[in-house]
């Protein structure tokens, strides 16, 4: 077949596509050499850390909620020793003999003081220098809301009227929040890296194109199209993103893992429901794979766009 | 697919400017015919360069109208101008040649665009650059090669894919008169098979080397006809003489 056949036989074909290896040689510098696939690599490198963090403050959240959700305190403020252990021992029989009451307990004296003697210092047997209430600890079989607490309360202070009963959510609510803040923030440091990397995608695109006006100028007038061309960039583009997102998620999973173990050395009751899940894992690997589409795009439409001011 | 007199090119009261400077190209108004060939000559800023500039479709006049295969090229989309440029061939007066492709490359490149499997491209190829004298030069990079083999390379790429209109910039103006008559030759034997020829130059001891060639005269933008060119049939190629 002559080559003029030849043509006319690709022309019938469709739109026809620029050789993959020879479009690569075409544009030298269409591909993103130098600094960019590392600048791709630490920015999922940070998308990843920050992500991860997101996900296990979501986490912590959750698991705060569920532990707590059913949770209520019940403190007899009292002066007296002797009517502070009648009362608590009459709300405790009280709590154990109500419908929807899953579990109560008084928590021991030793573990009050325990937990004060960073304010109050150590205080000896029998020492009630500064009277501490007594306190149970109670879970209902669902939500403390503010109504069942509601529901209790005229109940319980009938048995013992020195009794304060609290949802131990409520206690928690200002952490909860402070953690729906950084997520909210490592949300939108996740959203400025996206933007940054498309930023320096769409610099170096432009700047490839600059560098290789003359040469796509020349392919124009052999009849190249711009969807041609935007490919020969956008697939170069995708093979640096895919080498700095690989590169990016390394180093993110190695950071994730050496903080992972660092809270879990704290040994903190909290933090322990911080863990990422198997979902959680999966969704930081798609990271590379989002970073890739959004260079490859970026590029595509980079390149479309600057063509189209060409004739 | 030329339109229904045969017109391979149109141009109607075409004007040309850049930007908001004097005309460079005024009242153009002329036809090519396919099969034929032309020569544009005319002092250098005559605008030679702007009115082949014009042809290859790398400009848009500033008024008139433009048909080239029957089609209106002005108000065509600009898709669609891929498809027409594939049927030009295009020699450059720079030559303009990928520098860092290797001469083979440079010469494959309009197969390559127009999406021809390897194996397809390797023989027209080498036969081409061949022909052109540069066979042993294949593997060289434009900036090794002289102005002249340069040239060559710009010439075996405007016609390996045997273009439908062949329009060249000044395209001996860098070779020995051997070479000169050589590739002049090899534009005459492209004619022959049906492509429509256009050559700018200033070399009119070119024009002796062509029997009977069909002059079209630039003049500070305005188009003359000294040989009937532009018209139809014209002179010497079947036509009134």
């Amino acid at each position: 077949m002559s080559a003029f056949a030849a043509i006319a036989a690709a022309a019938r074909r469709g739109l026809p596509v620029v050789n993959r290896m020879r479009g690569e040689q075409l544009l030298t510098q269409a591909r993103l050499a130098g600094p960019m696939p590392w600048v791709i690599a630490i920015m999922i490198a940070l998308t990843t850390i920050a992500a991860a963090g997101a996900l296990a403050l979501n986490n912590v959240a959750n698991a705060a909620r569920a532990e707590l959700a059913g949770g209520i305190t019940v403190q007899i403020v009292e002066a007296s020793p002797a009517e502070r252990d009648r009362q608590a021992r009459a709300a405790l029989r009280f709590l154990k003999a109500t419908p929807g009451v899953e579990n109560a307990a008084l928590v021991p004296k030793e573990q009050v003081d325990r937990l004060m003697e960073p304010w109050l210092g150590a205080q000896g047997e029998g020492d009630e220098a500064i009277p501490l209430p007594a306190l149970i600890d109670a879970s209902l079989d669902g939500q403390a809301t503010q109504d069942r607490l509601a529901q209790l309360r005229p109940d319980l202070l009938a048995v013992a009227p020195a009794a304060r009963i609290d949802a131990q959510a409520s206690w928690l609510r200002p952490v909860v929040s402070a953690i729906r803040s950084l997520q909210y923030l490592a949300l939108a440091l996740i959203l400025l890296l996206a933007a940054a990397s498309t930023a320096a995608v769409w610099l170096a695109a432009r700047t490839a194109l600059g560098v290789n006006r003359d040469t796509i100028e020349i392919v124009h007038h052999l009849g190249g199209t711009d969807a041609q061309i935007a490919r020969i960039f956008q697939r170069s583009v995708a093979r640096d993103a895919v080498l700095g997102g690989i590169a990016g998620l390394a180093a993110g999973l190695i950071a994730i893992v050496g903080l992972t173990r660092q809270f879990a050395a704290l040994d903190s009751g909290m933090l322990a429901g911080g863990g990422l899940t198997v979902m959680d894992w999966l969704l930081l690997v798609f990271i590379p794979l989002v970073g890739v589409i959004l260079a490859t795009l970026t590029a595509r439409f980079t390149v479309l766009s600057a063509l189209r001011r060409m004739l | 697919m030329n339109d229904a007199g045969g017109n391979i090119v149109q141009f109607d009261n075409v004007g040309l400017r850049y930007g908001t400077g004097k005309e460079i190209l005024s009242d153009m108004s002329f036809t090519l015919h396919p099969g034929r060939f032309y020569f544009l000559t005319g002092a250098s800023g005559a605008g030679k360069t702007s009115l082949l500039r014009l042809l290859y479709l790398a400009q848009r006049p500033s008024r008139g109208m433009i048909r080239m295969f029957g089609t209106d090229v002005i108000t065509m989309p600009r898709d669609d101008l891929p498809a027409f440029r594939r049927r030009l061939g295009v020699v450059f007066q720079d030559f303009r040649l990928v520098p860092h492709l290797s001469a083979f490359d440079n010469v494959a490149l309009p197969l390559r665009v127009a999406g021809l499997p390897e194996q397809e491209i390797a023989k027209p190829v080498s036969d081409m650059l061949d022909w052109v004298g540069l066979a042993d030069r294949a593997a060289a990079r434009p900036a090794t090669l002289s102005g002249g083999e340069q040239q060559r390379v710009a010439i075996a790429r405007a016609v390996i894919g045997r273009p439908d209109m062949l329009v060249a910039d000044e395209p001996t103006g860098n070779v020995d008169p051997e070479m000169a008559l050589k590739l002049l030759r090899l534009f005459e034997a492209l004619n022959r098979l049906g492509t429509t020829v256009v050559v700018a130059t200033h070399d009119l001891h070119l024009l002796q080397k062509v029997t009977d060639p069909l002059i079209m005269r630039l003049d500070r933008g305005r188009l003359s006809d000294p040989t009937g060119a532009l018209r139809y049939p014209p002179r010497g190629k079947g036509g009134p003489s």
